[in-house]
């Protein structure tokens, strides 16, 4: 029995009639012209109405999504009469985030000789990167190089990248993949040593390297109890996220205040340098979307620093992730991996037709399925009024032979399964949701900030990606200036 | 309150489930995590990233009328009629500390850093436990023989809730037990990857250093060109990787 409602079934029906003819033959990729023009007329970041220069601090006039604009004009949770006497202590270098790059930067900081106190919203790994499952790039093969990772990334972010940054992620990359092995990371590799690695949308070289289908939660399940293996100098508080960064006469962070969720109680941690990594705000929903994001994600790091005066940028570009599940209800907007449509899966509308080419960059493509959905309303749409495109997943058996998907794809086959799909039989129905903060607040290769004593890195960050980041290159970002922004803040 | 629940529709089919004692009426078709948040519950603890990945919400459950004692993640089980539920988000398992770079790839890491791994009965309830339908059984089993690898490639999968350890009647820690051994195996057992030593060794004599300071100097226009020209290295079997 399907778990489609029977409306569903006669769109699948007509997906399923074209089939045959779309096996041998795909939609063309556009030119970069044309790219432009989807982009302009329906991905999210271009629509104006959604959009508003924020109207205090330093980077006033900069446009963003409404639902950001408020928040950091928004009122602070304690007054100016906070009492910092009120102490939890103080420390060498705090870290407020624990996902990966607040984990990385706390390794970075002990090894150079700080104490470390790393304070976190929930729990120590609840976070972004536990969920990456994609993989992580460096260029690392003889037929590849730190040159043509460059290339790719700037192509990627449309050549609005700051170049120093760029630098130091791709030159970097390759000796993180070795830190992290030394850690004890195992990645895909065959029997004599050599790196599996593959594509991903945008890259000219296969530079993606994994660790099975579990790549972030590899990388951060390591870093913890590395930090956790040196609790004589780093101690983790968890549910007790930062609400203010605080500052000394000369404009110095020296400290945080954070709140214990369980008690409410407000204290002050003292420390000679601060290290923001609190990740991205898709659980802020722009735009009324749906999130592939952890429950955490609010974009509060960008308000604390912002607050204290370090300058914004790129937070006019969301990255909306063009297949989020659309249907059943209870999962739309979780992630339905790309990887579907690198094995073959070609989107269609309601009529099985294909409007698009399957691998354009992520932003082109998502603006795409909102076009069908919107201007042609050849979208399918669901009993809670939600719409979506369909994704063609029996293909990839057609392709690839019976069971590639279960063998490639087994928690995406688990995740439809509870709801009597199976996505070897039956298409999914897709619509982008809100998967990354390509902007944020501006820093320096070093992970300084305009902020004396306030380093930062992860997704907080602004400038790396340009306006637009390629997959895989988000771990690789945590770990670099993770790695750099803990050195920074213990020497 | 979740936004994907949120439209404004009550279901008609409500169903009683008991959350730490109390009774609710939700929609059947709803994961507990769901199912707790239309009951009212503001998710804090036991909360997370909503697709099986973390181990941030374990629970246990028994079914009205059924002696046994279930367990699953919140965010993956579906509720049923008659459940009783009780969140275990946090499971005080005993964990090692331990410097990686001091250790053998040997038994004897294994054993000196958990000694009780010894005591495993082989009863298999971490097995039936396991909500990512790992065999626990089959890698604590590698790991009393020493096998490193196989534990760690048996064991893969584990998000670390704990639904395991909870479940144990010999009190092990299987989960750290078994991140121990993949650490090892990263680290000492996996062949090293010439192409990587190579590429490392060329990034210290400052091979790309020209190449990237060209094309930091380039227009915007100069780049877009170079772009547009690349080579696309053709595509293997494995396909891509993406997200
Ligand atoms: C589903 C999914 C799949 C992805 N796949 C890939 C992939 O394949 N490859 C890739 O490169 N990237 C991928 N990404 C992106 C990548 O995972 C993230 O960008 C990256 O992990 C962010 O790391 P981070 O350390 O900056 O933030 P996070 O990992 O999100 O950590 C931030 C931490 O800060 C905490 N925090 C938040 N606010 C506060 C506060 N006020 N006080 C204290 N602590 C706070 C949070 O609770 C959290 O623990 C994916 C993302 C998602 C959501
Ligand atoms: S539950 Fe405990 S004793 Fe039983 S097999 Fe698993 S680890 Fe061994
Ligand atoms: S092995 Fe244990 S900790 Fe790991 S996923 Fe299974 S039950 Fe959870």
């Amino acid at each position: 029995m399907s778990g489609y409602p029977t409306a569903m079934q006669a769109s699948i029906s007509r997906v399923e009639a074209t089939r045959g003819r779309r096996l041998r033959e795909t939609f063309p990729a556009v030119s970069l012209e044309e790219r432009q023009q989807v982009l302009d007329d329906f991905h999210p970041d271009y629509i104006e109405e959604n959009m508003r220069p924020v109207r205090v601090g330093v980077s006033k006039g900069q446009r963003m999504p409404l639902e950001l604009a408020d928040v950091l004009e928004g009122r602070p949770h304690i007054g100016a009469n906070f009492d910092l006497t009120a102490s939890a202590g103080s420390t060498d270098v705090v870290i407020i985030g624990g996902g990966g790059a607040g984990a990385a930067a706390a390794l970075l900081a002990q090894e150079h000789g700080a104490r470390v106190t790393l304070v976190t919203k929930l729990r120590f790994g609840d976070a972004n990167t536990m969920m990456a499952q994609g993989g992580i790039q460096a260029a690392d093969r003889p037929e590849d190089s730190p040159a043509i990772h460059y290339l790719d990334v700037v192509g990627g972010g449309h050549f609005t990248n700051d170049p120093d940054l760029v630098e130091a992620l791709v030159k970097d990359a390759p000796l993180i993949v070795a830190w992290l092995e030394s850690l004890g990371v195992m990645f895909d590799k065959q029997a004599d040593g050599t790196m599996v690695e593959r594509h991903g949308g945008g890259t000219s070289r296969m530079r993606m390297h994994s660790a099975r289908d579990y790549t972030g939660a590899e990388i951060m399940r390591t870093l913890r109890d590395e930090v956790r293996n040196r609790e004589a100098d780093i101690t983790v508080v968890e549910f007790s996220p930062a609400v203010e960064l605080v500052l000394d006469e000369s404009g110095c962070a020296v400290g945080a205040v954070v709140v214990n969720l369980e008690t409410n109680a407000y204290s002050f941690l003292g420390a000679s340098a601060v290290v923001l990594a609190t990740g991205g705000g898709g659980r802020l929903h722009y735009q009324g979307f749906p999130t592939t994001n952890h429950y955490g994600a609010t974009a509060d790091g960008v308000v604390l620093a912002y607050r204290v005066g370090a300058p914004l940028g790129y937070l006019e570009s969301m990255q909306y992730h063009p297949t989020g599940a659309a249907f059943p209800e209870q999962i739309v907007g979780l992630l339905v991996t790309e990887k579907v449509r690198s094995l073959g899966a070609q989107p269609v509308n309601k009529l099985g037709e294909q409007f698009v080419y399957p691998l354009e960059p992520r932003d082109v493509e998502a603006a795409a399925f909102i076009r069908e959905c919107q201007e042609r309303d050849k979208g399918i749409l669901t009993s809670s009024g939600q719409r979506g495109v369909w994704l063609d997943s029996p293909m990839v058996e057609a392709i690839h032979g019976q069971g590639t998907i279960q063998r490639n794809l087994p928690a995406m086959v688990r995740q439809f399964d509870r709801f009597g799909i199976d996505i070897a039989q039956e298409p999914i129905l897709v619509y982008p949701t809100l998967h990354y903060q390509n902007g944020g607040i501006r820093t320096r290769p070093d992970g300084s900030t305009a902020v004396p004593g306030l380093f930062l890195a992860g997704e907080i960050s602004g400038g790396v990606h340009g306006h637009n980041r390629l997959m895989g290159n988000s771990l690789r970002e945590i770990t670099v200036f993770g790695r750099r922004a803990g050195r920074s803040a213990a020497v | 309150m979740h936004p994907e629940i949120g439209t404004g529709k009550t279901p008609e089919n409500l169903i009683p489930v008991h959350i730490m004692g109390t009774r609710y009426m939700v929609p059947p078709s709803l994961p507990i995590m769901a199912a707790m948040e239309y009951a009212g519950y503001r998710l804090l603890r036991g909360c997370g990233c909503r697709r099986g990945l973390r181990r941030a919400c374990g629970t246990a459950y028994r079914i009205h009328g059924d002696p046994q004692l279930f367990s699953g993640l919140a965010c993956q089980t579906v509720v049923q009629s008659g459940m009783y539920l009780a969140q275990i988000p946090f499971f005080p398992a005993r964990r090692a500390s331990y410097d990686l770079t001091k250790l053998e790839p040997s038994a004897v890491a294994l054993f000196g850093a958990y000694p009780q791994l010894l005591r495993c009965l082989g009863c298999g309830a971490c097995t039936k436990a396991c909500p990512q339908d790992i065999d626990v059984r089959a890698y604590m089993a590698a790991g009393m023989k020493g096998d490193i690898q196989r534990m760690a490639d048996l064991s893969f999968d584990c998000i670390m809730c704990g639904l395991c350890a909870a479940r144990c009647p010999a009190e092990e820690a299987q989960y750290n037990i078994a991140l121990l051994a993949r650490r090892l195996t990263g680290r000492y057992l996996v062949p090293r990857s010439a192409h990587l030593e190579e590429r490392l060794e060329e990034i210290r004599r400052g091979d790309f250093d020209a190449d990237l300071a060209e094309l930091k100097s380039l227009s915007k226009q100069e780049l877009t060109a170079r772009y547009s020209a690349r080579e696309i290295e053709p595509e293997d079997r494995l396909g891509s990787r993406e997200d």
